[in-house]
């Protein structure tokens, strides 16, 4: 296996991360105001994710990061075509942030009110603008001969895309709820169980349609070839099976099938654009591939050593404290303002 | 409008506001490291309580921090994708290393700090805030490898078509003698926003008599003997830094003292007018041998000025201007030094209070003690704008110019840059206001509001 390909696939292991960490506290900041009303309500929901989300972000500056290092081309093109899009990606992203942190330190239920609804429009806003961005790279956008993106904002805004927006849209939320299922008791468990429930049928639908439109607009089942392989078929399966564990009250299991669903449908868009990163629409060979996007050998091999000595102790850690903090919030639990 | 004046614009404006937020989480996790320190091995309640207060401020700068150094990342690819793609190779490394060594550790540990402290026992949990402090300080270390391949690049060949720089030997580019003087002085200068904002706070509950006064008199004991260490430091490392410039940039050195020819041995510039045009003086104060001194240690040695390095530069690079804007240089780096010097000064005052234990102030030292929370502000970002402003027309120092590093007009337009701008500047400040109101809040209220 080449340094690219190595390269490629830990590239899809960051995205992965991203999204099954940050999905569920997408969907947390998300399900904020339908939650409760009551302001210690919404604080115990935001401890819920409290110690994990800015640790979950780095997953993407990572991402990004690696991305530049190992395919600067792809990053280059990514970042200056998409331009409007990750302007509103960034917007949110400053907006829930310092919502996080902001929100609580004073008293007064305007100003919490306002921080709370960023940390919605915050979450919202990335939640479906990452299925956006993943439709179009599969999909192709129109990229010149020199690497240039070529179209506009509204390019990016195609039917097939928003239907994948709607798609991440929901399952973050939808993991979000059953995260806090996990975490919660009492009312807000029995609240965050009926959300979970409700939201499993749109997401579930969407996520259906997202993947027949895929058939369609995309050739990634052609890639993938007839039998697309047992890991889509799995994530399909892991995302149906959700309902039937929460009527079980299996929060853990549930869980994990919506976070296997987001893995595999993440990792079948990647499957499906390998060896490619960024599809032309104008010209198949004017594609970014991971050959012509990337950095030499060299920095390839010094960033591979890097990965595989970190990587783990990031993991080890990161789990760590996931276990320190694995109690549910309860009504009497003691909430770090 | 053009797009090059637009994202050089835009990057000012970020990387500035970023950076207000940057020094204090390096110099105030240390602090807060230590107070928690001294309360695990005392057991002192003040300690306890001085870790929370300066914890809560430290969380409400640090949010800020956060979030626009997303900005940071995102800002290369999206306005300078000829510079990403002419450089990945290299300086993408650093960033990535950054994200992975220093931001999960700094993230997933302020996590377990600011919720672990009923979950996890005292040592432990202080070990945490060392680990914060170690993390935000790792990320200065890879963002300044990475600064410093833009200053003086090493380790790195050409790409046979010329159309980027490739990295041959990584240690070369992390051990750069240009980030082991860098680092420094980026860390000392936070180890002075942390000390005289401690100095400020301290000293404002004393002035008040506010019920908290035992625990901020330790507070400013703890806070002059840091700053002053940090403002030491600084000037350590600036002054190493200044000796390798002199090497590596001389063009920026002769800016930052207006120095036209070239003289040996050279004078520093006290007040210079100039005509930036012909490059001469309109009305000049320099010390004799002085600039001689900063750059080599002796009243002897030759400084080049900016006519022969003009002169030069179009000889090995091709016709062309090399002068960056002399004004600009010229006064951030006078902002700086003067910055420091007060800094030194405000530092030898608390000291010299606390060693009294004296803490009543006259209005004048009163005044000094609070208000020199902002010098190092004042450092910081003019110290920066003479790095990147001096270097010009270079985005990288000799191979690629700035001009040739902007995104293509055809695919970020001038308008969308200018959209960007806007935005950003409404929120920053927003941001700006939001941050500023909860700091004083929660300085202002003293120790029992962070509980």
């Amino acid at each position: 296996m080449d340094l690219q390909t190595i390269w490629f696939i830990l590239i899809t292991v960051l995205f992965t991360g991203f999204f099954i960490l940050e999905g569920f506290d997408f969907g947390v900041g998300i399900l904020l105001p339908f939650m409760s009303s009551e302001d210690r309500d919404r604080r115990a929901v935001i401890n819920t994710i409290g110690p994990f989300w800015d640790g979950n972000e780095v997953w993407l500056i990572t991402a990004g990061g690696a991305m530049f290092a190992a395919f600067p081309n792809w990053y280059a093109t990514l970042f200056s075509g998409f331009y409007p899009a990750l302007l509103l990606m960034l917007v949110a992203l400053i907006a829930r942030g310092v919502a996080f942190e902001f929100r609580s330190k004073h008293d007064d239920p305007a100003w919490r009110s306002f921080w709370d609804w960023s940390i919605f429009i915050g979450s919202a806003v990335p939640a479906l603008l990452w299925g956006v961005a993943m439709a179009n790279f599969i999909r192709g956008v129109p990229i010149d001969g020199s690497m240039n993106y070529t179209g506009g904002f509204f390019n990016l805004l195609n039917p097939y895309a928003l239907a994948c927006g709607l798609a991440s849209l929901s399952i973050f939320t939808l993991h979000g709820a059953v995260f806090l299922t996990l975490r919660t008791t009492g009312e807000m468990h029995t609240r965050a169980m009926s959300l979970a429930k409700k939201l499993w049928a749109p997401a579930t639908l969407l996520s259906m349609v997202f993947a027949g439109y895929t058939f369609i607009e995309t050739d990634l089942f052609r890639h993938l070839g007839v039998n697309p392989g047992a890991i889509p078929i799995f994530s399909v399966l892991a995302l149906l099976s959700v309902i039937v564990l929460l009527n079980k009250e299996a929060s853990g299991w549930a869980f994990i099938m919506t976070a296997i669903s987001i893995a595999f449908s993440t990792i079948t868009i990647f499957m499906g654009l390998f060896p490619r990163v960024l599809v032309s629409s104008l010209k198949p060979e004017w594609s970014l591939t991971i050959y012509n996007a990337s950095s030499s050998q060299y920095t390839l091999g010094i960033m591979t050593v890097v990965a595989l000595v970190f990587v783990p102790i990031v993991l080890i850690y990161q789990s760590w404290s996931y276990w320190i903090f694995r109690q549910r919030i309860t009504k009497d639990s003691k909430l770090e303002y | 409008m053009d797009t090059l004046f637009l994202a050089r614009l835009q990057f000012a404006l970020t990387s500035v506001f970023h950076f207000f937020f940057v020094p204090l989480t390096l110099g105030l996790s240390i602090f807060i490291a230590i107070m928690e320190t001294a309360w695990v091995r005392t057991g002192k309640e003040k300690y306890r309580q001085l870790t929370k207060f300066w914890g809560h401020l430290f969380l409400i700068n640090f949010a800020v921090g956060v979030v626009t150094g997303i900005v940071m990342e995102f800002q290369f690819g999206m306005n300078w994708s000829q510079y990403s793609r002419f450089v990945g190779d290299i300086f993408g490394v650093p960033l990535a290393i950054e994200a992975l060594l220093a931001f999960f550790l700094e993230s997933t540990f302020l996590g377990l700090w600011v919720f672990g402290w009923d979950r996890l026992p005292k040592a432990a949990h202080a070990a945490t805030i060392w680990l914060v402090a170690l993390g935000s300080n790792l990320s200065a270390l890879w963002i300044l490898v990475a600064n410093s391949f833009m200053q003086s690049p090493v380790g790195y060949h050409m790409s046979a078509d010329g159309s980027r720089a490739e990295m041959t030997d990584f240690s070369a580019l992390l051990f750069n003698p240009y980030v082991w003087r860098q680092f420094p002085h980026v860390v000392a200068g936070g180890l002075t926003t942390g000390g005289f904002l401690v100095i400020a706070v301290s000293a404002w509950h004393l002035m008040k008599k506010t019920r908290d006064e035992e625990a901020f008199r330790t507070s400013l004991r703890f806070g002059a003997i840091y700053a002053f260490i940090g403002t030491m430091l600084v000037m350590l490392a600036g002054h190493t830094q200044m000796q390798d410039m002199v090497k590596t940039q001389p063009m920026k050195v002769a800016a930052a003292e207006a120095l036209w020819e070239s003289e040996n041995p050279a004078s520093f510039s006290l007040f210079t007018v100039g005509n930036e045009k012909e490059l001469k003086d309109v009305f000049s104060v320099r010390i004799p041998g002085m600039l001689s001194f900063l750059a080599y240690n002796s009243f002897q040695g030759e400084v080049k000025g900016i006519r022969e390095l003009q002169a030069e530069y179009v000889q090995k690079y091709g016709a062309g201007n090399y002068v960056p804007s002399i004004i600009t240089a010229y006064w951030s780096f006078r902002f700086m030094v003067g910055a420091g010097t007060l800094m030194l000064l405000t530092a030898l005052t608390a000291l010299y209070k606390v060693i009294r234990e004296d803490y009543t102030f006259s209005p004048l030292t009163g005044a000094l003690l609070f208000w020199s929370f902002l010098l190092p502000y004042i450092a910081n970002s003019s110290g920066w704008i003479l790095a990147e402003m001096g270097r010009q027309p270079w985005i990288v120092f000799g191979l690629l110019k700035t001009e040739q590093a902007v995104s293509p007009a055809s695919v970020v337009s001038s308008g969308e840059l200018l959209l960007s701008i806007i935005v950003f500047a409404l929120i920053y400040g927003l941001l700006a206001l939001a941050d500023v109101f909860l700091l004083k809040k929660y300085a202002s209220a003293g120790l029992h509001a962070a509980e």
